[in-house]
This record gives C-alpha cells, sequence and structure tokens, in this order.
C-alpha cells in the first residue's frame, strides 16, 4: 500500500503495525517518535495500530541543536 | 560552591552552563566539548528521521553522557508548531522539559513573543517545564513567570552572534522583575560574556555556537565551564560598587622619610 513516511511516498506490504513498519524502514526503534496523519502514536500503541492507505507519518528523532 | 545548586521545576544542576551539541564537526568532537563544559544540560533539536540512511542518532552519542536532555523547538514559526514539535520530543521519553522557541524572524531569530506566550501557556497545562527563549523584555518575562515557566531565558543578542549581552540593564531588570531562574540564551561569544551574565546574577547561560565555533571548541568549553563558574562566585562574593576616584589600597600612613 502506498503511504507517505517523511515528506516521501513509499510502498511497503499490507498489514503492518507501525511497528511492523519501523521494522520494514530498519528504523531503531529506541530513539524515534512517530506522528500518523498528526496525531502522536505512543510507543506503547505500536503493536495495535495499523497502516492504513494514504496514511501520512512522520519519524522523528533529535539531532545536534541549540 | 558544594550547595550553590540550581532547581529548574523539579531538577537540581551543579552545572549552571546549558551547551548546545549543534553544528560540530564531529560527535565525538561534541562529546570531548561537552565533557570539557561540565555541562549537565545539553540541548537537542527534533527533526525528520533519515530513514534511508544510517540510523545512528545523536542519542546514541549522547548516552553516553549523563546529561539531561532539553530538547528545542528551533525552527518554529507559530505555536501550534511549536506545540506540535514539543510534544513529539516529549513522547521520545527522555525528558519532559522543553526549550521553547517561537521564531519571528528568520534573519534576527528573535522571538514572537505573542505565539511564545500561547504556545508556552498550552505546554505548561501538559505538564511540560517549560524554558522560553525570548527577547530581554522584563515585561515577557513577567507574564511567561506568571503562566507557569519553570525558567525564562533572554537572549543575550541574536542566537550565533557572538555579540554578547547588549542590554545588560534590561537583564538587570528581568533579575529583579522575576523569582524563576534567569538563564542567557543566545549571543555569549566568549568567556568573558558568560561571567558578565553570571556575574548579572542570571541563575544559568546557555549557548551553543560559542564553543562549536570556535577554532578548538574543546579548549572553550573548558574556558566557558571557568567562566561561569568565575562569574557566579563573583556574584555570590558581591563586588565592589563603582567609583570614579581611586581609593588607596595601602596604607596612608608610617611612609618613610
Amino acid at each position: 500500500m502506498r503511504v507517505k513516511v517523511n515528506g516521501k511516498e513509499y510502498v511497503i506490504p499490507d498489514g503492518l503495525t507501525v511497528r511492523g513498519m519501523l521494522s520494514y524502514f530498519k528504523i531503531n526503534e529506541n530513539f524515534v517518535a512517530v506522528e500518523r496523519n498528526k496525531e502522536i502514536v505512543p510507543k506503547k500503541e505500536w503493536d495495535n495500530v495499523y497502516v492504513c492507505e494514504n496514511d501520512v507519518f512522520e519519524i522523528v528523532t533529535f539531532v545536534g541543536g541549540g | 560552591m558544594k550547595d550553590d545548586l540550581l532547581v529548574i521545576g523539579d531538577k537540581v544542576f551543579k552545572s549552571r552552563l546549558f551547551v548546545g551539541t549543534g553544528k560540530y564537526a564531529t560527535p565525538e568532537l561534541m562529546l570531548a566539548a561537552i565533557e570539557a563544559s561540565g555541562a549537565e544540560v545539553v540541548t537537542v533539536a527534533l527533526r525528520r528521521m533519515n530513514i534511508e540512511g544510517q540510523q545512528r542518532t545523536i542519542l546514541d552519542y549522547l548516552s553516553q553522557t549523563r546529561c539531561t536532555i532539553l530538547p528545542n523547538t528551533a525552527g518554529c514559526y507559530t505555536a501550534e508548531e511549536a506545540i506540535r514539535t514539543a510534544r513529539l520530543a516529549r513522547e521520545l521519553g527522555l525528558s519532559n522539559m522543553i526549550k521553547l522557541e517561537v521564531i519571528g524572524d528568520a534573519k534576527t531569530l528573535f522571538p514572537d513573543n505573542e505565539a511564545l506566550l500561547e504556545a508556552a501557556k498550552v505546554l505548561v497545562k501538559e505538564g511540560f517545564i517549560v524554558l522560553p527563549y525570548t527577547n530581554d523584555d522584563p515585561v515577557m518575562a513577567k507574564k511567561l513567570e506568571d503562566i507557569g515557566c519553570a525558567a525564562v531565558m533572554p537572549l543575550g543578542a541574536p542566537i550565533g552572534s557572538g555579540l554578547g549581552i547588549r542590554n545588560p540593564y534590561n537583564i538587570k531588570i528581568i533579575l529583579e522583575t522575576v523569582k524563576v531562574p534567569v538563564i542567557v540564551d543566545a549571543g555569549v561569544g566568549t568567556a568573558s560574556d558568560a561571567s558578565f551574565a553570571m556575574e548579572l546574577g542570571c541563575s544559568g547561560v546557555l549557548m551553543n555556537t560559542g564553543i562549536a565555533g570556535a577554532k578548538d571548541p574543546v579548549k572553550m568549553a573548558r574556558a566557558m565551564k571557568l567562566a561561569v563558574e568565575a562569574g557566579r562566585l563573583a556574584y555570590l562574593a558581591g563586588r565592589i560598587p563603582k567609583k570614579l576616584y581611586a581609593s588607596a589600597s595601602s596604607p596612608l600612613d608610617n611612609l618613610i622619610e
């Protein structure tokens, strides 16, 4: 299915949970926060929330800053 | 200085120097500078993860330190963006502190105080420990304190400018106006700027470019550590009043003839 992640469109396998999607992208789960359609998906929900067609995700982490 | 602790919200710090983590050539250099600075609080920014490239984040490095993470909302131009960024930062699970920035102008990076206050109100209600980056404006500082900010962080000069404390009189008035810690954030260029801020009575100093942009960041980090401590000691010691004319340090009697 088609989703948008960090501003870019991707085609990912159907039926993934949020955690499944993170692992599909090989993202280190420890240091990220996930927003789905402008709503935060708390870490404890990552196994319960399924990715839907046309979902828009922001996957963020910390970078150097002042 | 053992008992001279800095309390912000429910956090207690020995060091009064907060340092940023941006603009370093390598993460190793950043870590060395943080260590030399003695800082216990480091700021970070929130950005999209590069999901196609390497996955090592700054937190892989910062986890080697014992520093408290202070995420910022740098780059946000509206209250909504800043609130959204703060919530995501908290979701990362490392800190409920937020260095709240709502920028009003790209050239000066001066804050949009109206939006800052609006965002601060929401975030305080949501339980954040809010440290707002603000103008050196005592009226604004009071408003931010009144709505529950844990500290106020007036700029000394524009971010990254190295111009030092441009309006020490306003900083002094802010210090008389609010009870929460006042931390000078932005503008510090060299050690004397940091000392000066502390001598005025500020509770701390936050800097990034002043250290990261120096030719030798590690050396400058140590200089800033000493400067903050020296300035704090001088403030606590109570400086002599300034006078126009001399007053001899040596006895005036029993001179040889």
